[in-house]
């Protein structure tokens, strides 16, 4: 512990500074809403150590920051839904309960301990109708921002959002969306990450019981490839929606399992920890 | 919505600090064990007669499948308690769930199993393997014991499909759990001895999904014609048994208007012959 005193104002920024500066050093993750639901879309050079996941049937999760730190959130997330959604029914478990519980455990540990967690997260909820989908944003310090259509999060966050803004239209197609997610998340002029280091999942108001799909291996490509098609055709016709099978059968290992964690997991050096 | 704030603060850390197992059943028994079926509990009289009884379920494999099919009686002793009762349940995307005995417990059974399989999903990002399935069922069946010993007996039979072999596997279970792996085809419940000695007859290696629906439906029938448990096709009421399909593609439940054609086709049959189609003697 540092000798003398620091005032309270003090600790708190150096707190807040800190966490900023651990969640800045990763890639960003985007949300937004399309016409069948909700996309997430996270360049994640990892297959097993996943930034996107599913809480419960209708409530999906992302996050960036440290990996411990949100897989922790994670794990407390889907045991408060399904903990619920057993004493009740599945249809009381809520994203608004669970960004609630999320904001005040970073809340708690942002006042309460000497390091805040340099996590961000967004919980995502999908309705039966656009109307219905909530997406809120939390922040280390258990801020809740109750973003409409999309979020962006990570490092860079503000340019990833600005180009988010400019694109982002209502009831896009599947493809449209992910379209706009990529050309946010790449620099103007930059390369845009390879299929095998994506981590796209989407929350689609149409399949049953549980809404949480991932999409990968031919699905993604085939999708990828329509956006490729038509870049960003504002007036582009509603695709169908893709068939939504119940997910693959668990398969082998893939071909090029990269060996890294996403970003924030792996010590770089520059950590001051 | 009552929620975490209704708790005190040990407990919601608790939520994100005691990473234990990935089983949401040994979570839930060291955080709420009240939400569990009950478990120690000893009754002064058995009072298996006076709670509504599930009755017959019959499974059989197909080529790269399997079917489950359940009647929809409920009964109370000699009381007929509900017409349309369930008693097939989707467990997750390859697997289901069928119950006999006490309908109450089966029930609480059926939603716990259903947690129990996607709070491992989740946490694991992988799906539970079968015989993973097969056993965390049996341990849930043994945690009955006590109860089953008071007449609160719950049997459950368990389907699923099995994507490193492409085949559907049944498992069935005792009062003192199991598993017990069962080829071709099983059935369990009082109507269950009627229907296993239709299933004998009438079932066929390498049928199609189409042909063993229609198998298990004459199955039910059988039973339904000799148990009185038993419920059989409500044609007033336009009651239907249940019937539910794994395969590659996953967990399907049939429509009503699915299962009827097949039972309008047995029905019309039976007209003719009451004791349904005759197997071939040699």
């Amino acid at each position: 512990m540092p000798f003398g005193y620091a005032s309270p104002e003090q600790i708190m920024r150096d707190k807040a500074d800190y966490a900023r500066k651990g969640i800045a050093r990763g890639r960003s993750v985007v949300t937004l809403q399309y016409v069948d639901g909700i996309l997430f879309v996270a360049p994640n050079p990892s297959r097993a150590l996943h930034k996107i996941s599913e809480i419960y049937d209708r409530i999906g999760f992302a996050a960036v920051g440290r990996y411990n730190e949100f897989e922790e959130l994670r794990l407390g997330g889907i045991r408060y839904a399904d903990i619920n959604g057993y004493t009740y029914d599945r249809s009381d478990v809520t994203g608004r309960g669970l960004a609630n519980l999320y904001a005040s455990n970073l809340g708690r540990i942002f006042t309460e301990s000497i390091k805040s967690l340099e996590v961000e997260v967004v919980v995502a909820e999908v309705g039966d109708t656009k109307e219905g989908d909530a997406i809120y944003r939390l922040t280390f310090d258990g801020s809740v921002f109750d973003e409409h259509g999309f979020a962006a999060m990570g490092g860079q966050a503000e340019a990833v959002a600005g180009r988010l803004k400019e694109r982002y239209r209502e009831s896009m197609s599947l493809a449209d969306a992910l379209e706009v997610a990529l050309t946010a998340l790449t620099e103007p002029g930059g390369e845009r990450p390879p299929v095998g280091q994506l981590e796209v999942a989407v929350l689609d108001r149409n399949r049953e019981h549980r809404k949480f799909l991932r999409l990968t291996g031919a699905r993604l490509e085939r999708l990828l490839a329509q956006t490729s098609k038509s870049p960003a055709a504002p007036a582009a016709p509603p695709t169908t929606p893709p068939t939504t099978p119940p997910a693959a059968p668990p398969q082998g290992s893939g071909d090029t399992p990269p060996p890294t964690g996403p970003e924030g997991d792996v010590d770089d050096g520059s950590s001051p920890l | 919505m009552a929620s975490h704030r209704d708790l005190p603060v040990g407990l919601v850390n608790h939520l994100f600090q005691n990473t234990g197992s990935s089983s949401f059943t040994e979570f839930v028994g060291s955080y709420a064990p009240d939400l569990l079926p009950r478990r120690d509990e000893v009754l002064a009289t058995p009072i298996g007669d006076q709670v509504p009884h599930a009755t017959t379920i019959v499974a059989a494999t197909f080529a790269g499948g399997v079917v489950m099919a359940g009647d929809r009686r409920a009964t109370s002793g000699n009381i007929i308690s509900q017409r349309d009762v369930e008693k097939v349940f989707r467990a997750d995307d390859y697997s289901c769930m069928g119950i006999a005995g006490t309908a109450s417990t089966g029930i609480e059974f059926a939603r716990l199993y259903r947690v129990e399989l996607e709070h491992y999903e989740k946490v694991e990002g992988r799906s539970m393997s079968v015989q993973g399935k097969a056993n965390r069922l049996a341990t849930m069946i043994r945690g009955n014991l006590g109860m089953a010993m008071q007449g609160l007996v719950v049997v459950p039979l368990f389907a699923a499909y099995d994507p490193d072999r492409d085949e559907g596997r049944i498992f069935s279970y005792d009062v003192a759990g199991g598993p017990y792996e069962r080829e071709r085809f099983d059935a369990i419940g009082s109507g269950s001895i009627f229907a296993r000695g239709s299933l004998k007859k009438l079932y066929r290696d390498g049928a199609s999904a189409d042909d063993m629906a229609m198998t298990l439906i004459q199955a039910l029938y059988d039973a339904a014609d000799d148990d009185s448990a038993t419920g059989g096709p409500d044609v007033t009421r336009k009651i239907w048994p249940i019937v539910s399909v794994i395969d590659a593609d996953g967990f399907r439940r049939l429509s009503e208007e699915e299962v009827y054609g097949y039972v309008q086709q047995m029905l019309e049959a039976r007209l003719i012959s009451p004791d349904g189609p005759i197997a071939p003697l040699r």
